[in-house]
């Protein structure tokens, strides 16, 4: 639904920079790969080649969740580039992913709606 | 089967009987019969700093100390780091067991400016983790401190709501003993919780408080809700101290103590006469009087006489610090520091004001409890008011002393309390109905001193002078003397001395008069006797007088006669007209 507007791409100015993401998810559930769907695409379109995604099942480890302060799943977590953002559910909604991870800045939603 | 009929009494459970896990807090076992419900969730609800902490970890630590039950800490509020140091000051070394594997600290950070909420989403990790650190350790305890931050933070609070119930509910299927923690709303609904989250809770809620009424902070601990067993239902004072958190199950004042027989001397043997022998073992006697009449020298004459029979003593100073009255004491010949050095007698001096009432009161619980003293010393009760006047506070300060009191008699205490007070009717505080022996020190003031005067107004059981004495410090301790009662009223001090110097005087010149009478008696009897010996004399010259003229007479007739005869013969008359004739 959104194409690359790159008067406000937030990435656009700095594109060799990478981007270290991190899902935590639980298990299979229909939840967690909704999220994991959601982020893949919204990284494709902005990030492309220059993002990871590491995911991890916290039924699975559960000590990293505890480690990484993940209460919530699913939780995305941007680590790199600073600062630390939590994105907490399936991102379902992309307005609020994008502004979210600061793909784009929030100031673009009105130009969008 | 009578252990049976006492269980089911107090446990009043319905049906089989409930299992309980016990807090390792005394009192709160006491007045949930035995602990939390075994493997249900248990709502701690209370404001900001009333201790929710607190209990939950005391609950952790006397599991995994005592109990053999490891636990599982759960905290929202601080970092794992941060848990431990403020626990440590409170004598629980979690680091210790965390080591042990006693124990799992789970600290989480919530910070809401951090978290973007982007749709659907649920709490699966909490409860992987809970389960993972459950295993871990074979936890039978968790706790989660407090799980309401999570409100807010996700944006969706219907998720959060329904996520929470499903957390509650699983815990519960658990096996595991749960405490939530819940902070006291403060809106103007009428929930225990900002979230409502005892709405899920249904097996046991505890409410704590801390609120402050005229200056006085009181922490208080009541049981709203226990399913399935009877509990106390009152407001608990409870106390945050070096020893953790302690619960004083005493409201009301129970009247089962026993009655001993025996009398121990209060240290003063003129006052133990009074008393007709002494106090009862076991009783309270209260010395009220004004300021400086000396109520502490008092009290510190009982403890001194129970060290010296080798009892344990504890002295709770309200007013002064225990060098204070150390030197004080040693100033009238008291020495109690041999004592305080051999262990047998304590000294807590505490304000009131410091702890708050009943602080102070759990503290004093906690002083007995920990070495049960055979006779205590409660100097200075007034001051638990705080100098506050108003009957909301000295009927706080009244159930508080009557609490104390309760507490020494329950255990058995002989105990002493002062109070400030005016006289009979004027006490501060009117626990004058509690105590079995009430002394009052008055001042009186004449001839330009302060004198202090004892008088005993009650002792029961007891037949009891109906004296007054006068209460005279001497470098030797206290003495009781009498005192006089003359025209201007009683006499003491220097009235009383001279009052017995007059009366020196005057026997003196009784004396002296009635020597003098004797003297001068004495003299005139001599006189007296004299003179009745020169009246015998002239008596019996006189009689001697008479006769010898009776004497006279006779030789005077005969001779007479012998005149006649002869001059008859010589003048050789007839002897015919015999006393015809004259010469």
């Amino acid at each position: 639904m959104s194409e690359p507007q790159p008067a406000n791409d937030w990435t656009g100015a700095e594109n060799d920079e990478q981007w270290d993401l991190c899902a935590y998810v639980t298990d299979n559930s229909p939840k967690g790969q909704r999220a994991i769907e959601n982020l893949r695409r919204a990284c494709e379109e902005h990030l492309a080649g220059r993002y990871q995604i590491e995911i991890v099942d916290v039924l699975k480890n559960p000590r990293r969740a505890v480690a990484d302060q993940i209460l919530a799943a699913p939780t995305v977590v941007r680590r790199l580039p600073a600062p630390i953002r939590k994105l907490v559910g399936d991102l379902s909604d992309s307005d609020r992913l994008l502004i979210g991870l600061q793909l784009r800045s929030s100031g673009s939603q009105h130009d969008d709606c | 089967m009578d252990s049976t009929v006492l269980t089911s009494l107090t446990d009043g459970a319905v049906g089989p009987s409930l299992e309980k896990a016990r807090t390792g807090i005394p009192g709160l076992d006491q007045i949930t019969g035995g602990g939390l419900p075994q493997g249900r969730v248990t709502l701690v609800a209370g404001s900001a700093g009333a201790g929710k902490t607190l209990l939950g970890l005391n609950f952790l630590v006397a599991g995994a100390r005592e109990y053999g039950e490891p636990g599982v800490l759960m905290t929202f509020e601080e970092s794992a780091d941060k848990v431990a140091i403020n626990v440590r000051s409170l004598g629980f070394d979690l680091d210790e067991l965390v080591r042990t594997g006693q124990l799992v600290v789970l600290a989480f950070q919530v910070d809401p400016s951090e978290i973007i909420a982007a749709g659907d989403f649920d709490f699966e990790p909490i409860f992987a983790i809970l389960a993972d650190a459950i295993e871990q350790v074979g936890a039978k305890r968790v706790v989660l401190d407090t799980i309401e931050v999570i409100f807010g933070a996700f944006g969706d609070d219907a998720i959060v709501r329904s996520e929470l119930i499903r957390l509650v509910r699983w815990l519960d299927d658990r096996g595991v003993t749960v405490i939530l923690t819940g902070e006291r709303g403060n809106g103007d609904n009428n929930s225990l919780t900002r979230h409502g989250i005892e709405e899920y809770v249904t097996d046991c809620v505890i409410v704590l408080d801390h609120r402050v009424s005229a200056e006085i902070s009181t922490r208080r601990l009541r049981v709203v809700k226990y399913r399935g067993s009877a509990h106390g239902t009152n407001e608990y004072p409870f106390l945050i101290s070096a020893h953790g958190f302690s619960v004083l199950p005493i409201t009301s004042v129970a009247l089962d103590y026993g009655a001993s027989e025996e009398r121990i001397s209060t240290g003063i043997a003129r006052l133990d006469h009074m008393l007709g022998g002494g106090m009862f073992r076991g009783s309270t006697l209260m010395v009220s009087g004004t300021a400086g009449t000396g109520k502490t020298s008092l009290g510190a004459h009982v403890v001194n006489a129970a060290c010296q029979r080798g009892e344990q003593a504890l002295m709770v100073l309200l007013e002064e610090s225990p060098e204070q009255v150390l030197r004080n004491m040693r100033s009238i010949g008291l020495d109690l520091r041999p004592w305080v050095e051999a262990g047998l007698l304590r000294i807590w001096a505490a304000r009131p004001a410091a702890y708050g009432l009943e602080s102070h009161l759990a503290v004093l619980a906690q002083l007995i409890e920990e070495e049960p003293p055979s006779v205590t010393v409660l100097d200075g009760i007034a001051s638990l008011s705080n100098g506050i006047p108003g009957t909301e506070v000295n009927t706080e300060v009244t159930s508080i002393v009557a609490r104390k009191i309760d507490l020494f008699k329950s255990r058995g205490i002989t105990s002493v309390v002062t109070s400030l007070g005016q006289g009979e009717d004027v006490s501060t505080v009117s626990v004058s109905s509690m105590v079995d022996t009430w002394l009052l020190l008055r001042n009186t003031e004449a001839n330009g001193e302060r004198n202090r005067l004892l008088f005993v107004l009650k002792s029961r059981g007891t037949a009891h002078s109906n004296q007054v004495r006068e209460f005279v410090l001497t470098d030797h301790g206290v003495e009781l003397a009498d005192v006089y009662i003359g025209a201007a009223g009683v006499l003491a001090g220097s009235a009383r001395v001279t009052q017995q110097a007059a009366e020196r005087d005057e026997e003196r010149r009784l004396a002296e008069e009635l020597a003098r009478r004797r003297r001068k008696l004495h003299r005139s009897i001599i006189e007296r006797e004299a003179h009745l010996v020169a009246v015998q004399d002239q008596l019996e010259a006189e009689r001697t007088e008479i006769d010898r003229i009776g004497l006279r007479e006779g030789h005077q007739v005969a001779d007479t006669e012998a005149d006649r005869s002869e001059m008859a013969a010589r003048r050789w008359a007839d002897a015919a007209p015999h006393n015809g004739e004259t010469l």
